[in-house]
């Protein structure tokens, strides 16, 4: 079968950001799965594991009233600001953007194809709306965070806050660690670090191919508040927001670290907290399954005219 | 034609401190970050005046390159400043992606440029910088001459919008232009006119071109000297005149041949105007200590490398290649 074999729809919805009932972002977290999929099979290579991983994250930060933006003024000057370190996850990111109403949905269909501005890493040069920065060298993305961090609280005084999202895998680089080390100096309290803790890199489990724990302690060591939270429980994870924008509020004068507690894949039982589905995308077979599983109205194999 | 005298000595890493000062009162927006070496490169002007607008980053000169990338999307004209073997080999990933690719405003001052660093030895002395910067995409890179061009060369480079990199160096060296000597981000400055053979440097090595087209002199060869002190984008075209005219060319730089500015002539005339070219520079080797001045003479870096240069390059010229030979260059090697 061939990609072009499946009936490849993308559902129109688009989702407004506030408070909701952890429920309402069981739909929400789907349809982000649903388009990941679609995505990655129609792009035929990409990064499957680590978006299906972040969806649940991406929901409540985007959809859930945390992260402040305007999707019809993308560079709105009082916007929160939302870096993806891990910028192989960046098929999360699309969906989430196209979801919110920063660009048309039907652009998703372009991923990783000449021209698109949804380059197979972020690349702000393409000026897709809602994209901060270019990432993909692994740790830079949390440096430019602390940058933004600083500017906000320490030049311009504001209330702004910066997101970033680093991988596990990804705090094996050493840069990472002056990042967090900056962010604990200049007590950036306006800053949100989240961890993708999944376990799972290309080459294996985190823990067997460099360990990076205990990870709690070490933030802790820095100087940041550390929480934890099952990255897939919607109520956790509002927790967890909630109590950054609080101690943000409080002025703390500390950074927050959220050890998000993933599975890489999940959402599709046979990707699930497998590290071979780091970098590859499904087969049109795979993904006609997960689509199924992921109760795609639209999903189905259709004739194509050889020639 | 700027006629030149000796003004004194100072360090080119005199006139980045200075400049950044001047952009600090025209700019509100200006931050500097240091990378615990600030009065070694002189940033420390800037911190004792504009102590809100810079930040301490420690030795982290990959975290510091990364964070001026989050201040220049949030509006502000970040400078970082290290020795050039630092902010242009440690942090090159965080140059290319972050900075280059990100294509956003942040600049950087590589200190310690060149082998005139002198008893701090091979590990401090950038030779290789150039070539790094140079490939970058988006990048703007400039050499000046001396401490008045570098002061402007500073102003300059926060005045234009873009990710730019300004390269100076520790010793004291020649000090010869003013205030009124022409300087634009961009453009070669023909420093002595001649048609003989035209002599294209940067940095401190202008200055030695400047006295070898005086000996050349002394044996009536008038040697036309281009200070090409902007890199990336070169002059092309003042570059191309002087070839077509002079139908000789040296290039003289404080650097690695391979890659450097000399490296960057020939890429230009290769393809608009091929004529024979003499590279004057760093031969693939590392530096060591000793004194600046002793240093540069045991690499090769004077005026009369310089002078050597341009006689075998006219010879070039005038006999084809068959004339290389009769030249001694004890230096020689490629």
């Amino acid at each position: 079968m061939k990609a072009e074999n499946l009936r490849i729809v993308f559902s129109p919805t688009v989702y407004e950001n506030r408070r909701r009932h952890p429920e309402e972002f069981v739909e929400i977290a789907r349809e982000i799965r649903r388009d990941i999929i679609k995505m990655l099979v129609l792009a035929g290579s990409g990064h499957s594991g680590g978006p299906l991983g972040t969806a649940d994250i991406h929901a409540v930060l985007f959809f859930g009233g945390y992260l402040r933006y305007r999707p019809k003024d993308p560079w709105w000057s009082g916007r929160d600001r939302y870096v993806l370190s891990a910028g192989h996850l960046c098929p999360v990111l699309y969906s989430t953007l196209a979801r919110a109403g920063f660009f048309p949905i039907e652009e998703l269909r372009t991923l990783r194809k000449y021209g698109s501005r949804l380059q197979g890493h972020p690349g702000r040069d393409m000026g897709l709306p809602g994209i901060e920065t270019s990432t993909a060298s692994l740790g830079q993305g949390i440096s430019i965070a602390v940058g933004m961090a600083l500017s906000d609280k320490w030049l311009d005084k504001n209330d702004r806050r910066v997101f970033a999202l680093t991988g596990d895998g990804e705090l094996q680089e050493g840069s990472v660690w002056e990042a967090a080390m900056a962010a604990a100096h200049y007590r950036l309290d306006n800053l949100c670090w989240i961890v993708d803790n999944n376990d799972c890199q290309i080459d294996g489990r985190v823990h067997d191919v460099m360990s990076i724990y205990p990870l709690d302690k070490k933030f802790e060591a820095f100087g940041f508040t550390v929480l934890h939270c099952d990255g897939h429980n919607y109520a956790e994870l509002m927790a967890c927001f909630d109590q950054f924008l609080e101690n943000h509020r409080r002025g703390i004068g500390k950074p927050t670290a959220i050890i998000a507690h993933t599975k890489m894949g999940r959402g599709v039982s046979f990707m699930e907290d497998d590290y071979r589905w780091h970098g590859k995308p499904p087969t049109p077979e795979q993904a006609l399954r997960a689509l199924q599983e992921l109760e795609d109205p639209y999903i189905a194999v259709v004739e194509t005219t050889e020639t | 034609m700027p006629e030149f005298q000796l003004l004194g000595h100072r360090p080119t890493r005199q006139g980045f401190g200075e400049g950044l000062v001047v952009l600090g009162e025209r700019y509100d927006n200006v931050v500097v970050l240091g990378g615990d070496i600030t009065e070694s490169v002189m940033t420390s002007f800037f911190r004792d005046r504009f102590p809100d607008r810079f930040f301490s980053i420690g030795v982290a000169e990959q975290n510091a390159t990364t964070i001026a990338v989050g201040l220049a999307l949030s509006g502000k004209i970040p400078f970082f400043a290290s020795y050039g073997t630092f902010c242009a080999f440690r942090n090159a990933d965080q140059l290319r992606i972050s900075v280059c690719y990100n294509n956003v405003n942040v600049k950087i001052g590589g200190g310690h440029a060149g082998i005139s660093v002198g008893p701090d030895g091979a590990t401090h002395q950038a030779l290789e910088d150039i070539a790094i910067i140079r490939s970058l995409p988006n990048m703007t890179l400039v050499v000046p001459c001396d401490y008045m061009e570098t002061k402007k060369a500073t102003i300059a480079i926060g005045e234009i919008w873009g990710p730019a990199y300004v390269r100076f160096g520790r010793a004291n060296v020649p000090w010869f232009t003013t205030e009124e000597t022409p300087f634009r981000l961009g453009r070669a400055e023909v420093f002595r006119d001649g048609s003989d053979v035209a002599i294209i440097a940067c940095g401190a090595m202008v200055w030695q071109a400047l006295l070898a087209a005086d000996m050349l002199a002394k044996r009536g060869i008038r040697a036309r000297v281009i200070n090409n002190h902007t890199i990336k984008p070169m002059d092309i075209e003042t570059i191309v005149t002087a070839a077509r005219e002079c139908g000789a060319v040296v290039t003289a730089e404080e650097h690695q041949i391979h890659g450097g500015m000399g490296s960057a002539v020939a890429e230009v005339l290769a393809k608009n105007c091929p004529v024979p070219i003499e590279l004057v520079g760093v031969r693939d080797t590392f530096g060591g200590s000793g004194d600046p001045e002793e240093l540069m003479e045991k690499f090769g870096l004077t005026w009369k490398e310089i002078y050597t240069a341009a006689l075998i390059a006219m010879e070039r010229r005038d006999k084809g290649s068959a004339g290389v030979r009769r030249v001694t260059d004890p230096y020689r090697t490629h």
